[in-house]
């Protein structure tokens, strides 16, 4: 008995592992689409891209010398060689709007940016979930009805209208009461984080790696300041991204507590409920130990597809809100016309998409064990 | 039993009509029985009513400002003679904006803007996503895995983004973000008409058109694609809910309608920061845009519920 055990155990886990290595390896040829596209939009843009790069004062000279550097001599498909060559070594071109390269840049400003999503992410899912389950039980009920007529108001206002509506009541109604919150800005003036690396006194050497490592790191100032104790810094932060979170968070919400019901109706109309329910099992433990497993399966998947639209919509509320992340830099490279800049950006951003969404498949994964075992 | 003879009556009338009725006045009336469809629809009224007749209900060109006129400041909030805003002043029921112009009159003219972005975004991507789907679907092999795969592509990046990132290329401007808008919307239906050619082209009725001699785009016109209408139309309606949305969004960024033209998502985005001083510039475009969003939204929620045949067979959810 128990060495049959082992061996369904292990083929699993092999089953498993071969999943994990097909799905990762999956992600590859779609960042290299990625790559093509962006590539092939910056080819695309009329006029020399020396004159839109380096300003239209450039000379033929100095022209010349750029398009000798940057290879833009050479047949396009050695082009994208080098471009391709360049990004693998982690050199995504420099802003010119920043005077910087787009990978500091990275460091400095994504840490933002998966703070915001993750917030506004877990809003959705934390309100979302509970909210479907409800309106599938209690199909049809006054409490469904608004939960539903709330989900589709809730996807019909634009992300930038409900951010200022948010700024409107929070920082200008309920100014001066409790419930006022902060507009704008990741730490109210005069606060800073103070790096888990000063503060456990480790020895960083500037520009390098490991520096550029561990400054990403800390930049997350939710977690930096939670594993250094600095419970103000922390507390700050988080009023400060309870309102661009919410703003972020409605239309995945919305979607999600919608999937979460109708998945919930189905699942609950299966034979093996009625069974649990025939067995005299308390409603409570039909739905949480038993249809709930099945029927959130597909909001996973939802969750997955609603990171677009989070990572998208964080060019607006972080312009919104001027959160200093990636969104708000695209933002002001569109406003700059700074070409390099914009590519860069658009790389990283469907970059981290194409990796989360990987995440969520491998979940699936734990979560099914029809996927990993097909 | 008795419960047999007990079919209410409506029930019988409805198996009657049922025979006399053709397939679009049953649908028709399955939708009016959808509440959400009727108060989208009402709604939707109202908008296209207002964008038709705005030349004879805006009180003022659109365009025109007040610039100099005794008592008229920029910004300023409503003034209505009805509520003791002087005589003497002329009337702005919604407040005039930063380069003095009557709101009221640039909200109805906006209608018009918002109704045409919203149909054009749409016919553009359905019309561009049913024939890359139909070809896909009706070609197979190497075309379908080409076609299919670029629009794999297409979703692998955050859709706003993309259109962003094309609308930069292209250079701002509303044809531009209504194209890049259109684009990156295309691959939902080319994978839905894709699905629906690939389902039924080996149909007997599909095969006995093609042993008649009809063409390929005959087949392909006549007898696949209205398999596919009810899904499309239901598609396009949210489509059209979503392309308002985030062609509006491009505009608040600058990279769609350009000032003056008296687009929404553009009059929102040039005051955003008078929120603190002047909050009616971004609060009416703001709910302008949200009505307008939320009447599609419940029109084709509507559609849906009573189209789709699986929901109807499972009841009404979803």
């Amino acid at each position: 008995m128990t060495v049959t055990y082992q061996v369904t155990i292990t083929l699993e886990y092999r089953l498993m592992v071969q999943y994990i290595i097909r799905r990762t390896l999956l992600a590859i040829p779609v960042m290299f689409a990625i790559l093509l596209v962006v590539f092939g939009l910056a080819r695309a843009i009329p006029g020399d891209p020396c004159k839109s790069i380096l300003g239209e004062k450039a000379s033929e000279q100095i022209c010349e010398r750029f398009a000798e550097e940057h290879g833009l001599n050479e047949p396009l498909p050695v082009q994208f060689g080098i471009y391709i060559n360049k990004v693998l070594h982690g050199d995504l071109g420099d802003s010119i709007r920043f005077g910087r390269p787009i990978i500091v840049m990275l460091v400095e400003r994504l840490p933002m940016t998966i703070e915001l999503a993750f917030a506004a992410m877990t809003f959705a899912v934390i309100v979302g979930i509970p909210a479907g389950i409800i309106s599938a039980i209690r199909r049809n009920s006054a409490i469904d009805v608004a939960t539903m007529t709330l989900a589709t108001i809730g996807v019909s206002i634009p992300v930038f209208f409900l951010g200022l509506m948010l700024i409107y009541f929070f920082a200008v109604a309920l100014k001066d009461t409790p419930f006022a919150l902060p507009p704008s800005g990741r730490l109210s003036p005069g606060l800073s984080a103070t790096p888990f690396y000063e503060v456990w006194g480790w020895s960083v050497e500037e520009d390098t790696p490991r520096f550029l490592f561990l400054e990403f790191i800390a930049n997350h100032f939710l977690f930096n300041s939670l594993i250094t104790a600095d419970w103000e810094v922390f507390f700050d932060a988080i009023r400060h991204l309870i309102l661009p979170a919410f703003a972020l968070s409605t239309i995945p919400m919305a979607i999600i507590a919608r999937i979460t019901r109708s998945s919930m109706l189905e699942v609950l109309g299966l034979d093996y409920i009625r069974a649990a329910k025939a067995k005299g099992l308390r409603q409570r433990t039909v739905i949480m130990k038993h249809a709930l497993r099945n029927a959130l399966l597909p909001v996973v998947t939802v969750v997955g597809l609603q990171l677009a639209a989070i990572l998208g919509g964080a060019v607006l509320t972080e312009t919104i809100f001027s959160l200093p992340g990636v969104g708000l830099s695209v933002f002001e490279a569109i406003t700059s016309r700074d070409f390099p800049g914009i590519q860069g950006l658009v790389i990283i951003i469907a970059f981290v998409y194409v990796f989360l969404n990987l995440m969520v498949d491998l979940s699936y994964a734990f979560l099914d064990p029809r996927i990993r075992l097909n | 039993m008795a419960t047999v003879a007990q079919i209410p009556d409506d029930n019988i009338a409805d198996i009657h009509d049922y025979k006399s009725n053709s397939l679009w006045r049953l649908t028709l009336r399955r939708v009016f029985r959808q509440r959400s469809a009727v108060v989208g629809l009402v709604i939707l009224l109202v908008v296209v009513f207002s964008a038709l007749f705005a030349p004879v209900i805006a009180p003022y060109d659109p365009y025109k400002d007040f610039i100099g006129v005794e008592g008229v400041k920029r910004r300023d909030g409503p003034c209505i003679h009805l509520l003791g805003c002087p005589e003497s002043q002329p009337q702005f029921i919604l407040g005039i904006d930063g380069n003095a112009r009557d709101v009221f009159s640039r909200i109805l003219y906006g209608a018009r803007v918002t109704l045409r972005i919203g149909v054009t975004v749409i016919s553009v991507a359905v019309l561009g996503g049913t024939t890359l789907g139909a070809i896909a679907g009706y070609a197979g092999g190497t075309i379908d895995n080409i076609i299919m795969r670029s629009m794999d592509v297409i979703l692998a990046f955050p859709f706003f983004l993309l259109a962003i990132a094309l609308v930069f290329v292209l250079g701002p401007s509303l044809m531009n973000a209504m194209l890049a808008i259109a684009i990156v919307s295309m691959p939902g239906y080319a994978r839905v008409i894709r699905s629906t050619v690939l389902s039924v082209r080996e149909a007997d009725y599909v095969e006995a058109s093609r042993a008649l001699g009809a063409s390929s785009l005959h087949i392909l016109f006549k007898r696949i694609l209205p398999n596919a209408i009810s899904p499309l139309i239901v598609l396009a309606t949210l489509g059209i809910a979503t392309a308002v949305l985030d062609t509006a969004a491009l505009s608040f960024l600058g990279l769609g309608a350009q000032p003056p033209l008296p687009e929404w998502g553009t009059m929102l985005g040039s005051e955003r920061n008078q929120i603190f001083s002047a909050p009616h510039l971004v609060f009416v475009p703001g709910i302008a845009i949200s009505i307008t969003v939320l009447a599609f939204n419940l029109l084709g929620d509507g559609l849906r519920d009573a189209l789709d045949p699986r929901l109807v067979n499972e009841g009404k959810s979803g």
